[in-house]
């Protein structure tokens, strides 16, 4: 039998979502911290790690008073809070630290649009930006056409991984976008870059989350339910020019990452309650299945517009209505773990009866990057 | 509308843009391994020897996938072609498609492309358009 090493024993978003006039970058990181810590019980004085992407890791820890033996300032993008967690638990195994507070916080609507997560790549800059793809919604959909073409997936597949994410977000009276759509909503609403429509693409917003994470064995002093870890995660990167991604029908970060995270934690595809992948774009959570392997290569798209990922169906996907529907603030994989969590405590909005095991997995920057994490109520295995 | 934006050049990548000025396209090859890779670099990516060299592309390619952007960038006017060109020598690289409408009707997946160039001040960027004639 093995036994859990590492829990997560905090958990919080920002006490608002969606439109946040009111707080800075920095001040949305402090709010998700604080609650963080007052669901767990704990102060800044109780915390010795501290982990945050897109942000100066020591300007948080100054901010909220914290002097950490150990920090972790991984930025690749949206997945760089599922790396972090993996960081985060090998650290605290080594026992370069206790108590773990990884933090995001992004005013990505309101009051700083312009704010660059991510190091600009030189080369991406040199020759890719020159064509003109300024924003991610016209580069990081540029290798579906060929995925159209050589694995069948069609545009009313991409329409409905919206409508079914819509569904799940329905639940959520957090979620930004609540209101049933359908495939024809999608592909009448905005061209923003074709074949891709608004609908197709997520929100943009203001929010942030935080995580605490500290040994299974000091868990069970805390007064929330504990959600351990199952085995090392994976992570994996293939880098920021997307014109340079080997194959633009499957990501190979996204398969490096999941096949590491699958086996180190010992489970198969059929133990998986629950799922969470990170969807900028209506594209991905097609790539992630397919890629994570949870069905063969091509058959993604059809997997959704069948049913299967949607309420009641034999694979919950995205069930807080993920970055389409519930809110994406530019690095959304730290509200995609946040549901995780909620659905392991069992006190989801959207909650799958008897949900036990949650794996998470996220994209960084465009095909970028990508990490996975396993999650589960269980503290042995 | 603002200018198109001009590629900051290194040291590493200037023989890339004095070619294209010249009305070339230069990959680069591995001495050690064959492999042609791009986009440019002092060694191979594939084995990471340093014993490279410049090799010119045909400027033969086909169109790999492409979005038609509605959305604003510098210089250029909504909607256009962002896409990706597999080259004959099997590396692929990000262009515009030219001398053709942004129209998925005139853009067929696979279809033979051909090198031109695109001139922004002192700068010439290399692009591609539909190939005259059909075939690659």
């Amino acid at each position: 039998m093995t036994h859990a090493q590492i829990a997560i024993v905090g958990a919080a978003e920002t006490t608002r979502m969606g439109k946040v006039p009111e707080l800075s970058q920095t001040g949305l990181h402090a709010d998700a911290a604080l609650n963080a810590m007052a669901d767990c019980g704990l102060t800044p004085a109780d915390i010795d790690g501290i982990a945050t992407g897109g942000h100066d890791v020591a300007e948080i820890a100054q901010y909220l008073g914290i002097t950490p033996t150990w920090y972790d300032g991984t930025s690749v993008g949206g997945c760089s809070f599922i790396t972090l967690v993996r960081h985060a638990a090998a650290a605290i195994a080594q026992g370069l630290c206790t108590t773990v507070l990884i933090t995001h916080g992004e005013s990505g609507r309101s009051n700083n649009r312009a704010h660059r997560p991510i190091f600009p790549s030189m080369q991406q800059q040199e020759f890719e930006a020159i064509y003109g793809p300024m924003v991610p919604p016209s580069r990081f959909t540029l290798p579906v056409m060929r995925k159209m073409k050589d694995d069948g997936l069609t545009i009313e597949q991409l329409a409905m991984v919206a409508v079914v994410q819509r569904e799940w977000a329905a639940f959520h009276p957090r979620a930004t976008a609540r209101d049933p759509i359908t495939v024809d909503d999608v592909l009448n609403s905005k061209m923003i870059a074709w074949p891709f429509r608004k609908l197709m693409c997520c929100l943009v917003s203001d929010g942030g989350g935080a995580l605490i994470l500290t040994s299974a064995e000091r868990a069970k002093d805390f007064p929330t339910k504990p959600v351990y870890l199952r085995g090392l995660g994976g992570e994996s990167a293939e880098g920021p020019m997307i014109s340079q991604m080997a194959d633009f029908t499957s990501s190979k970060a996204f398969r490096v990452s999941g096949k590491t995270a699958f086996e180190t934690a010992g489970i198969s595809h059929a133990d998986v309650d629950h799922l969470m992948i990170y969807d900028a774009f209506a594209h991905l959570p097609v790539y992630g299945l397919e890629d994570l392997g949870f069905v063969g290569k091509g058959e993604g798209g059809a997997f959704i517009a069948e049913g299967n990922t949607r309420p009641g169906g034999k694979l919950p996907l995205n069930t807080n209505g993920g970055g389409l529907s519930y809110m994406h603030s530019g690095m959304y994989g730290m509200y995609a773990l946040q549901e995780a969590v909620r659905q392991m405590r069992g006190i989801s909005p959207a909650q799958v009866d008897g949900a036990k095991l949650s794996v998470v997995h996220g994209v960084g920057g465009m095909f970028s990057a990508a990490a996975t994490v396993v999650m589960t109520t269980e503290d042995a295995w | 509308m603002s200018e198109r934006q001009l590629p900051t050049i290194y040291p590493e990548t200037q023989f890339y843009w004095d070619g294209a000025k010249a009305g070339k396209l230069l990959l680069q090859s591995c001495n050690a391994c064959d492999k042609i890779y791009y986009p440019p670099r002092p060694f191979c990516p594939t084995c990471g020897s340093r014993d490279i060299a410049v090799t010119q592309a045909s400027g033969k390619g086909t169109l790999h996938s492409f979005v038609i952007s509605h959305l604003a960038a510098p210089g250029y006017e909504p909607p256009f072609t962002i896409a990706e060109v597999m080259l004959e020598e099997g590396v692929k690289m990000m262009t515009n498609i030219v001398d053709c409408p942004a129209d998925p009707e005139s853009l067929d997946l696979d279809m033979p492309l051909e090198l031109t160039f695109e001139q922004r001040g002192d700068v010439a960027v290399p692009q591609f358009r539909p190939a005259k004639g059909g075939a690659a």
